[in-house]
Formats: C-alpha cells, structure tokens, sequence
C-alpha cells in the first residue's frame, strides 16, 4: 500500500540494492530491514544520539534522515568499524577505559566520535565535549568516554 | 584477605565485546517470531470517571486484531500496595494513564486505531499538591483503599488520600530539645524527576497453545514480574517464563513489574503470536515511574557546641496516581530519616499522599536524595549559626561504629569519617579561592548513607555448573543494566573457584532456566546475589574435593587445590586435573564415582527484622553504605550560572570487586546527581506533564560534565562477599545538597529546594539585596 523506492548504497562497505518504504526513516530501515540492531532508538525525535550512523562520512541521527536519502551514499553502523573480527581502536579505547554501562549509547557514542577523530586527528576535551554533545549517556560514562576518545587519538 | 586474585582487579567488562561492536542484544533487538504491535490509548483527563469507550472505528480500521480495555481486563497488579490496573477501570487518575490498547499487525496501524477510540469522560476535581491531598476535605482518589490488599508493614487511611503513614519515634523527643541550646526549623522541597534511560520500557508477551505465558522485557527483575503475573493472572509459575536481555538503563525506573502484564489477553486470542509493546519517549516520561515529589519540614535541637539532640521530620510525599511501589520509599525515607547523622531522639512522621500527578515510584537513591537533602542543608544551616566548620559539625554527629539509626539499628563496618575527609582534602576545604570577573567561588560538602530498601526475606540464589573441561556456567536471576553485574559476579566465583573469568560464561537471566533472585534494585546484587555465587562456589569446591578424595584415595584433608589440579600434600604426583575430575570421574577400574558437578548457593538476610508500627524500631538495614561529596563552584551572580569546578565523591564500598567498575559506577551516580541537582525538574500543570522530552527536561551531557575525582573507600562488610557491600545508588544523595552548600557559601543565600537554575539562584541573590 504505502509506495516504495529502490535504493542503491553500499553499506559497511558492501553495495545492496533495496526497496525502502517511502516516508520510513533510516533508523527503522537500518535496523528492520538491513538488520542491523547495534544501531539504537533513544527518542526517534533527534535529541539523544543513541541512533548516530556515518552518512557519506558525517555524523546523523538515523531516526531524522530518510531510508529514501540513502540512495547514493555511503553508511557506516556500529557493525562496520571492526574488521575481521579485530576491533576498531576506538572500540578497544572504549574497553579499556569501561567507557559505558548500559552500552545502550555506546554504538550511536563510537560512531560520533569515530566521525570527530577523522576530522580532527587530537581533540581535546572541549573538541570532544563541542562533538559529543547531541549525545546523551544516562549512566554518565562521559569522562571515560572522553578519556577513551583522547586515548584511541593518541595511538 | 590480602591474598586474593580476582576480586579486586579490574579485569574487563564481560559484556564489553559484544556492547563496542553492536552486538550486544537488548529486547528490541530479537527476533522473537509473528508480531503484533500495540499501542495505548491514554487518559486526556486527569482524574474522571470513564462514561464509555467507543471502539467500533478503530476495530474497522485495516492492520486492527484487538482491542481491549479496563472492562475486559480488570487484574490488579502491585508489589507493596496492590492499586492498580493495566488499564483504567471506570476511573482514571492521572493524565496519560492507558484506557485502552490496540494490537495491529503493524505500529502504525495501531497508532490509527487508537485515534478512532472515542472515550467520554465526566471529570472530577483533582489533587496536584500532596499537602492538599492529606488534608480530610481533598477529593478522595482511591475510594477503594481499604480493600485494597497490602503487604501490612504499610499504614494507610482508608477514605482518605493516604496511602502509607510511617511513623519513627526514637528515644524522647521533648527531652531532646529540652537538651537543645538552639533550634532550627526549615521546608524543603523537591520536585519530580524522570530516570530517562536512553532504552525506554519495552515488553513481549506470547501466549503458547499449551497454556503457557512467555515474556520478554526490560524489567530489572523478572523474578517479580513473573509473581506479579502469576498472581495477577492467577497462573502457577512454571506457567510463566520472563526473559531478560540487556537492559538499556535502569536507575529504578524498571523495578516491580510495569507493562508486562497489559498484553497478555489479546496473546491469547492469539496463540503463538508475540505482541509487542515498545515505549516512546513521551511515554516512558509521562506514562512510568517519576521520582516522587517531597515537601518537608525539618526542626533540629542543636547544643552550643553542635551536637544535635533532636530531629522531628515531617515527609509529605507526592505518591501520584498509583502508590503500589511508592509506599515502601516512604518508609525507607522514615527508617533512615537522620541521615549519616546518630541522633538519640527522633519523631519522624512519613507520609505517601495519593495525587493526580504522574505515579510516583522507585528512583536510584529511594528517597534517600530527596530526605538527606533537608538533613544536609539543614546541617549547613546548624554550622552557620553556630559560625562553625560544617565539616566539623559533620564529623561531630557523624555515624561511626555502633552508633544507632534513626530505627535503632546498629551501624558495624562504618567509616564516615574517611568519606568525608577525603573529598575535603580533595577540594581543599577551608581554603577560600576568589573568582575571576565577578564571579564568586565556593565549597560545599554533603555525606550520605543508604541501605538497601527491601522485606527482611528477599532473597537470592546461585547455581554454578562446572562443564568436562573445567570451565565453568554460573546461574544467577539477577539483570545487568550496566551496573557490572556480570563481571561482578563472575569474579566472585572465580575468586572462590579458582577458575579463570575468561573460563567463566554468565548471562542474564531466564525465569526457566536461571534461579531465583528477588530484584536487582537497592545496589543488593553484589551482596545478596554475591553470597550466593560465592556459597553455590564453595559448595562446588566441595563435590571437587571429595570426588578428587574418592579418585586419588587420599583422605580429603590431605588434598589442596591450586586451581588446576588437585593433589596430595603428601606426594604432589598423586594429582587430578580439574578436568579429570568435571569429566568422567571413573576410577581406573571404570567404576564410577560421581556425576557432573553442580553448586549451589542461597541467601536471605538473617539480619533484618520487622519494624514496630507504632515506633519504626527495628533493623530494616541489609547493609549501610557511607560516602561523601565535595564540590566548588563559580557562580556569575549576573546570571545565576553554576559552574562546577571540582567534583569529588568518596564510598565506602567495603571492597572493590573491580575497582574500576566501582568507578565507573561512581562517577555515574555523581553525575546524574549532578544533572539533579543543576537542571532536573518534573513540571506539571494541575496534573499535566509539560516537558516530555529531552528538549524540554535537560539531562546533563558532554559539556555540563566536569572532570570528577572519586575515591573508593574500604571499610569491609563483615558479612558481604570478600567484605564488598553495594554502592549503585549511593553516589547520587549528597550531590545536590553539595552544590547547594557550595552555592550558598559563595553567595551567602539559602536554597530550600532544587534544581538550582540559574533563575533561581538569580532570584535568591535579588532577594537578598
Ligand atoms: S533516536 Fe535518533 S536522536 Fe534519539
Ligand atoms: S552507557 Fe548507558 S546510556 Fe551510556
């Protein structure tokens, strides 16, 4: 009933073809049709990051871009950053510092700060704090998060 | 103890792996199987009686399978105080409560439907203000009160709002302010607050063809979802299975039981469907748990020399439109009234009022943040007009070893004093810094205690299967929602196993499968579930021994384990690996010995004992955890503007399992205290919830986080697992009076209620002009 498209991308580096529900967001695309569950709902409405992927390289809310605008572009989840199994450093940095609780922002937390440490090679932490901040974690792992942010650049 | 392994080491997060790639499942994230949608439809009245529902529309609409509503489904549900329904019956009693629901085949077929329910309301006057509420002409909410079934170490006033009086009556009030040189009398208040976890409440249910009621949810505790629901649905047990993932943040919000029980009778019209029900965030603001309002009236008796004599505490707590949790918060508000403070004599009247704001009900900190608030200030106050060191009329009337509580009980294991000092030390206390532009500094501390709120039989087991190849599966009922349980108690087993963490598997549990604990709430898990693996441990470590015994013919005492093998102390070369002894057991002559191993443990406090009715005295206190916090700010008085420039909190832990976990979880509870204290603040409007969303009711992120100092304390619990006592709460209570008192030293004004916006403190200093 409701009108569909079909939707070219690569997504974590494999090109798919789909069909997309026309007015659906990327979230729920993500998540319900690619299956790609690391990728959170916290409030569908942009105020808690928890659903930050990497469009063409830039940091969104999932839950306010369309499944229809990824026709072209480049996406990036959660599931993307390890390799064969090896963790991305910014993952292991999470790890080491125990830089979440729930884990429940972790995905949306990693990948916005995977986007501000390819823009800026040694942030700070009101560089982290400036990039982070459409980011909430209720559990409060904000320092180890910027101690893990800080320490992954380093390496 | 100095010889200890694991507990006390930071080995890393169990769930690490799976929570950095994504793969880490949380209940929204399974495929469970065919899927109904639901969504509610919710009271646009706050308090009325329900004239009729029309729901033949929504029945006609395309995706529609059910509908149902307070009259087909009457069940009451409850923990402490059994009031209420899963959906409105004839009345409803708070803005958003749900009056209907509707199962689709999709979510947005449901959303549709619940658009064409009409409902007819006739609306009644309601109560918004608890202190209203209490008094015998306010418009009563729960007619039905009495008949209401109770757990009876609750008091409520039939035909009135009062859903709980507990009363403390300590040694001898007029004699203690007899005994007073000076006496001091303040209100305070404070307001509602969400949790706001970043996942919001979430359930499955499916009904199986043989009668038999699964369910998946975010609950903290499926343990009592599924008792809950038995008794509800009146189902036996091994009817009921509850199925736990990773919980996407608790803070209390997910305790008792909430939204399980709402689907169930359409699951069984439709058999092996699951039926899912997933909170917005609108929702999970206005529709779950909000921290219940407090008005307070404290009056201390103080000597010249700051001994205070007397406290007469008066609680009047908005329990909004359901009390079924609240009550007990009340009580544990009264049991622990004094604070981290012994006091001889003490009145405490705690009173959980019905209104028609939003359900009041477990927030981490248990009213402990919204008591020991009065208390801090009120000490800050004391110190003020006495002109002294507030440290020092802390430290003065302190809890120290065998000091009582505001119950009479006993505190052991206790080392307040520490706390305090090390965050003063920190912040360097009573040293006075200026500020640059106009700005003002300033240094305030608060100490806090809490014991875990839960009945004298709550309680806990463990079962460790130990595989062929030595490695190990522990058991237990108890959730992780990021407090670390899993690591925790991985490593309590290790410890008392001698086997690897990384040779032990542990998940969270499945009512089925995984034993008994009551809930993980209270920061009891590392305790009461600890014991238990420790027990369920040492009770495998027997079986070992004596299997070992039977196949090396070594008498027992004479065997000693290093973790691989076990061997003779005689002849080191009479040995058994670990694995020789978990796998076939056969002596060479193939007779067997014994079979797989399997331990073990339970736990029910033995320490704890009802409270009398008419006094509150009793040990309602599993353990008692101590801390401290200690802050300076930089306030623009042109603003109102706070800035935290240091943040230092200490906990007596007893012991740090995983000392960076205990951090971790530290600064955690530092920081949403610190989101409480500066910005959180539940608004209604004669019952309304205004601000629904993060936009509206700000939460602390990146750039309001200063850095935090945090010291673990180490007093050890005599009885808890390698002397560790829970501290998941804790961190939170004493940083908004901390703030305060910074606040007001820099300023030179009062504050009697927070959060501490800068309206208000802009407000404060015109006022004091
Ligand atoms: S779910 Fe997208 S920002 Fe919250
Ligand atoms: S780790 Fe729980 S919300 Fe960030």
């Amino acid at each position: 009933m409701r009108d569909k498209k079909i939707i070219k991308f690569t997504v974590n580096g494999n090109s798919e073809e789909r069909e997309a529900v026309v007015g659906e967001t990327l979230l729920k695309f993500i998540r319900d049709e690619l299956n790609l569950t690391g990728t959170k709902s916290g409030c569908e409405i942009g105020e808690c990051g928890a659903c930050t992927v990497l469009l063409d390289g830039k940091p969104v809310n999932s839950c306010l871009v369309l499944a229809v605008e990824l026709d072209g572009k480049d996406l990036l989840t959660i599931e993307g950053l390890s390799k064969n199994g090896e963790l991305d450093r910014l993952q292991q940095a999470f790890i080491d510092h125990a830089a979440f609780q729930c884990g429940y922002c972790t995905p949306g937390m990693i990948m916005a700060a995977r986007s501000l440490l390819e823009r800026n090679a040694n942030p700070n932490d009101d560089e982290i704090n400036e990039a982070l901040s459409g980011n909430l974690c209720r559990c409060g792992a904000y320092q180890e998060i910027r101690d893990a942010v800080k320490d992954s650049a380093k390496k | 103890m100095s010889d200890l392994k694991i507990v006390g080491t930071s080995v890393p997060r169990k769930d690490a792996m799976e929570k950095v790639t994504g793969a880490a499942e949380f209940i929204e994230d399974r495929y469970m199987g065919p899927m109904l949608y639901a969504k509610m439809k919710k009271s646009t009245v706050v308090h009325g009686r329900i004239l009729s529902i029309k729901t033949e529309k929504a029945e006609k609409h395309p995706g529609v399978k059910a509908i149902l509503t307070g009259k087909d489904y009457p069940n009451m549900i409850g923990l402490y105080l059994i009031d209420r329904t899963f959906l409105a019956v004839d009345k409803v009693r708070f803005w958003g409560e749900p009056v209907a629901v509707v199962a689709a085949t999709s979510e947005k077929a449901a959303a549709e439907a619940v658009d064409l329910i009409e409902v007819e309301y006739e609306e009644l006057p309601g109560v918004f203000d608890p202190r209203e509420g209490i008094k015998p002409d306010a418009p009563v909410i729960h007619e039905n009160l009495g008949n209401y079934e109770i757990v009876p170490i609750f008091y409520p006033t039939p035909g009135t709002n009062i859903a709980n009086h507990f009363k403390i009556r300590k040694g001898d009030i007029e004699k203690g302010f007899d005994q007073a040189d000076h006496v001091l009398e303040k209100e305070y208040y404070v307001p509602q607050m969400q949790h706001v976890p970043i996942e919001t409440h979430k359930a499955a249910v499916q009904w199986s063809p043989d009668g038999k009621l699964t369910v998946w949810s975010t609950a903290q505790s499926p343990n009592v979802v599924r008792q809950l629901l038995a008794k509800s649905l009146d189902l036996p047990m091994h009817k009921i299975r509850v199925i736990s993932s990773y919980i996407g943040g608790g803070f209390g919000c997910k305790a008792g039981a909430s939204i399980e029980g709402l689907l169930v009778p359409i699951a069984q019209k439709y058999p092996g469907h699951i039926i899912r029900i997933v909170f917005d965030r609108e929702e999970d603001m206005q529709g779950t748990f909000t921290r219940q309002a407090l008005f307070s009236k404290l009056r201390t008796g103080y000597t010249k020399d700051g001994r205070i004599t007397a406290l007469q505490y008066e609680m009047i707590w908005d329990g909004g439109a359901y009390t079924e949790y609240g009550v007990n918060i009340v009580r544990a508000a009264g049991y622990s009234s004094t604070g981290a403070y012994d006091i001889p004599n003490v009145k405490t009247d705690s009173y959980c009022v019905y209104t028609n704001n939003s359900i009041g009900g477990p927030v981490r900190g248990f009213g402990m943040c919204e008591m020991q608030w009065g208390i801090e200030r009120q000490i800050e106050e004391i110190a003020k007009q006495l002109e002294m060191d507030p440290l020092e009329v802390r430290l003065k009337n302190g809890m120290k070893r065998g000091s009582t509580t505001a119950s009479g009980q006993v505190v052991q294991d206790v080392d307040y004093e520490k706390c305090l000092k090390v965050v003063a030390d920190k912040i360097g206390w009573g040293k006075k810094e200026s500020g640059k532009d106009g700005k003002l500094r300033g240094k305030g501390i608060a100490g806090l205690v809490k014991c875990p709120a839960q009945p004298s039989n709550a309680a806990s087991s463990a079962i460790i299967r130990i595989n062929e190849d030595g490695t190990a599966h522990v058991m237990v009922g108890a959730t992780e929602m990021g407090q670390g349980m899993l690591t925790v108690i991985s490593q309590i087993a290790s410890e008392a196993l001698h086997i690897p963490v990384d040779k032990i598997d542990i998940k969270v549990p499945d009512t089925d499968f995984t034993p008994y604990e009551w809930q993980s709430v209270g920061s009891r898990i590392t305790y009461t579930c600890g014991t238990s693996v420790k027990r369920a441990a040492e009770d495998a470590l027997g079986q070992i021994y004596r299997i070992a015994a039977d196949l090396l013919e070594v008498p027992q005492e004479d065997l000693s384990y290093d973790g691989k093998k076990v061997y003779s102390t005689r002849d080191p070369d009479i040995k058994a690996t670990i694995r020789e002894i978990a796998d076939s057991c056969k002596k060479c002559t193939g007779e067997g010995i014994a079979g797989p191993i399997i331990g073990r443990g339970s736990f029910v406090p033995t320490n704890m004992t009802n409270l009398d009715p008419e006094t509150g005295q009793g040990n309602p206190g599993l353990f008692y955890c101590f801390g401290a916090t200690g802050v300076e700010v930089e306030v623009d008085p042109e603003t109102g503007v706070i800035e935290v420039i240091q943040l230092a909190s200490s906990i007596d832990a007893g012991k740090a399992i995983n000392p960076q976990l205990a951090k971790v979880q530290l600064h955690g509870g530092t920081i949403m205290g610190l989101s409480t204290a500066l910005y959180e603040e539940v608004r209604f409007d004669k019952g309304i919830m205004l601000n629904r969303n993060f936009t509206d009711y700000k939460i602390a992120t990146f750039d309001n986080v200063p850095h935090m100092d945090s010291f673990i304390v180490e007093t050890p619990e005599t009885k808890g697992p390698y002397g560790a006592r829970g501290i998941g709460e804790q961190p939170m209570i004493g940083v908004a009076p901390a703030v305060a008192n910074a606040v007001s030293d820099a300023l030179g004004v009062e504050f009697n209620s927070f959060p501490l916006t800068p309206e208000k403190v802009w407000r404060a200093l015109k006022d004091k002009k």
